[in-house]
């Protein structure tokens, strides 16, 4: 086996324990909770004598042992049964399959056009420190990082999807284009451009800060001056030597930042009725869906932990430095 | 060195001033938040609106925007002092420590690293009920693993210098060495992190309220938002106005951060 194949064992593994620990937070955080499934189902039918909780208990095995439940709870999730939604009276996963693309979609392109942009940016301003261009991009992503996503996402409605009436106030997609392939796409880009860019403004001022210092401290480096020394061209420099090394901040915190990501997401579909995971979560509140909200908790701590794993692997392409199994 | 930088003095006067009007703001303006003054839907400027118009239910906005910061700042001071606390001891013990202790409480961090903050908090408070306690605890409870691991990696740091041994050497405690001797060397980006902490919580409590999550009667800039969502399209003073309170008070604090951290780290200055 090689050390590539062992390392990415290992790192698969630990995903697994973590998930485990999740489960176990979680199933711990229900137990929090006041009252128990079977008084809810006799408020709900408005039957409350002890002979129907203790039937009621007994048939969901809530009478048993709190060990014993735990077990029950950790097999069914690794079934991948997440339980049944109080609301829907379907299976949750099920619910949060249907509307994965939006969120996937949503968060995706956000995270893109944050890197993408960001890096950029942070390229444009580390090459011309003292200039005002750099101190407007310093103060703007100060700005971007205190503004409330759901705040710049209501704004951008406001102007617009109101005042100039260019985009789609919310929603993911027009009844116009049923049936027609290429007018389907475009509606859909259209309905995605607003809360992509509501989320991914945040991210930006996030990703152009940190593409910016440590592109700043790549440039003053012993090697950067050696590739100068041997009349590399400045282009050949920057973009070839000095980036290639100075993104790797910028990949780590995109990374470190997918639960927060996926925590705007949820804040954002909610100003524009884009039906993803995240409504569903805030729906379900409402609705006291626990099974849902709590298979969504899981869903999406197994996304993050997904997403850790692929930036590792992004990690091992881009720096061959480092290896695996070694220390972060 | 802070008093030098001028972006972050106008970030400290500004939160000032917003920590004064949110404790005597109300008092002194007299009129209730929840008071209604005026007819619905007034737009600033129009005849007989207060300063910054009235909301759907002909509440005074600019009342709202005074008596609404309370709610947030506090929560949000609670839960960032929470936070660090949290954090510094799960990242002063598995710094200072290592080896197995170490492996234990950074495994136990990625738990919560990996269950996404926002949807967490809303779990809490699901759970628990809303109100003040359980808001802040919901808070305090998801944000922590940031600060423990900035407080381990100081510490991984700070354990192996010479100070750190001499300490050792003439029989110091454990406890000593590690709150005596460590912390107040690892405090500069610790405090540079607090503030970012305070920003984040401030922002979190907004998007809760926002949602509706937290206590409705308590009226906070993020349950404006929230509540007055739905008339945007025809009235954008009821959001626009509490939305850019909670920009300028995150935003004075972190430009205190930063100068905070020009002024601990004079080799990163202007990054």
């Amino acid at each position: 086996m090689t050390a590539l194949a062992r390392g990415i064992g290992s790192r698969l593994g630990q995903a697994i324990g973590l998930l485990l620990a999740v489960v176990v937070v979680v199933f711990f955080l229900i137990q929090l909770a006041p009252g128990d499934a079977a008084l809810y189902l006799a408020g709900d039918q408005g039957v409350g004598d002890a002979e129907f909780l203790a039937r009621v208990r007994a048939e969901y095995g809530l009478d048993q042992p709190l060990l014993v439940q735990l077990g029950t709870y950790i097999g069914n999730v690794a079934q991948l049964n997440l339980g049944e939604s109080t609301y829907f009276n379907e299976p949750v996963l099920g619910l949060i399959i249907e509307r994965l693309f939006a969120t996937v979609l949503l968060a995706g392109t956000s995270l893109i056009f944050a890197v993408g942009v960001g890096v950029a940016i942070g390229v444009y301003t580390a090459r011309r420190p003292e200039s005002p261009t750099s101190s407007a991009a310093t103060v703007a992503s100060l700005v971007g990082f205190s503004t409330p996503v759901f705040y710049s996402a209501i704004m951008f409605i406001v102007v617009f999807a109101a005042k100039w009436r260019l985009l789609p106030v919310g929603g993911i997609e027009d009844v116009r284009y049923d049936g027609n392939w290429v007018g389907e796409t475009i509606d859909l880009l259209e309905h995605l451009i607003l809360p992509a860019l509501s989320l991914g403004i945040i991210y930006l001022a996030i990703y152009s800060r940190l593409a910016r210092a440590s592109m700043l401290e790549v440039l003053e480096s012993d090697y950067i001056r050696t590739a100068r020394a041997k009349g590399a061209r400045e282009r050949v420099v920057v973009y070839k030597h000095a980036l290639r090394n100075a993104i790797i901040p910028v990949i780590t915190a995109a990374g470190l930042q997918v639960g927060n990501l996926l925590s705007g997401a949820l804040l954002v579909e909610v100003v524009f009725a884009w039906p993803g995971i995240g409504r569903l979560a805030v729906d379900s509140i409402f609705r006291r869906d626990s099974p849902t909200l709590l298979g969504i908790m899981i869903f999406s701590s197994a996304m993050v932990i997904v997403a850790n794993l692929l930036t590792d692997l992004v990690y091992r392409i881009i720096d061959p430095r480092i290896r695996v199994g070694g220390s972060r | 060195m802070f008093l030098r930088n001028k972006a972050a003095v106008v970030g400290l006067v500004v939160f000032s001033l917003i920590v004064l009007v949110t404790i005597f703001g109300p008092g002194l303006y007299g009129i209730s938040a929840n008071k209604m003054v005026a007819k619905p839907f007034l737009g600033p400027g129009s005849e007989l609106a207060p300063l910054l118009g009235t909301d759907y239910l002909g509440r005074d906005i600019l009342a709202g925007i005074i008596g609404g910061g309370r709610a947030t700042l506090f929560v949000a001071a609670v839960a960032a002092a929470m936070t660090m606390t949290i954090g510094i001891v799960v990242g002063s013990l598995a710094g200072y420590f290592g080896g197995w202790i170490d492996a234990l409480l950074m495994r136990f961090t990625e738990i919560f690293q990996v269950m996404p903050g926002l949807l967490f908090s809303m779990v809490v408070i699901f759970l628990l009920g809303p109100g003040t306690r359980n808001e802040t605890l919901a808070i305090g409870l998801t944000l922590w693993p940031l600060a423990a691991r900035l407080a381990r990696a100081e510490f991984l740091r700070l354990r192996e210098l010479e100070y750190v041994k001499a300490a050792r050497a003439i029989g110091c405690s454990d406890l000593r060495i590690m709150f005596r001797t460590i912390l107040p060397n690892a405090m500069p980006p610790l405090l540079v992190s607090a503030t970012l902490t305070v920003v984040i919580a401030i922002l979190f409590h907004s998007g809760l309220a926002f949602l509706g999550m937290v206590d409705v009667n308590t009226i906070s800039w993020g349950s404006m938002l929230g509540k007055n969502r739905g008339y945007t399209l025809t009235a954008w003073w009821m959001v626009f106005f509490p939305g850019i309170a909670i920009v300028i008070t995150g935003l004075s604090i972190s430009l205190v951060g930063d100068g905070l951290q020009d002024a601990f780290n004079p080799k990163l200055r202007g990054r």
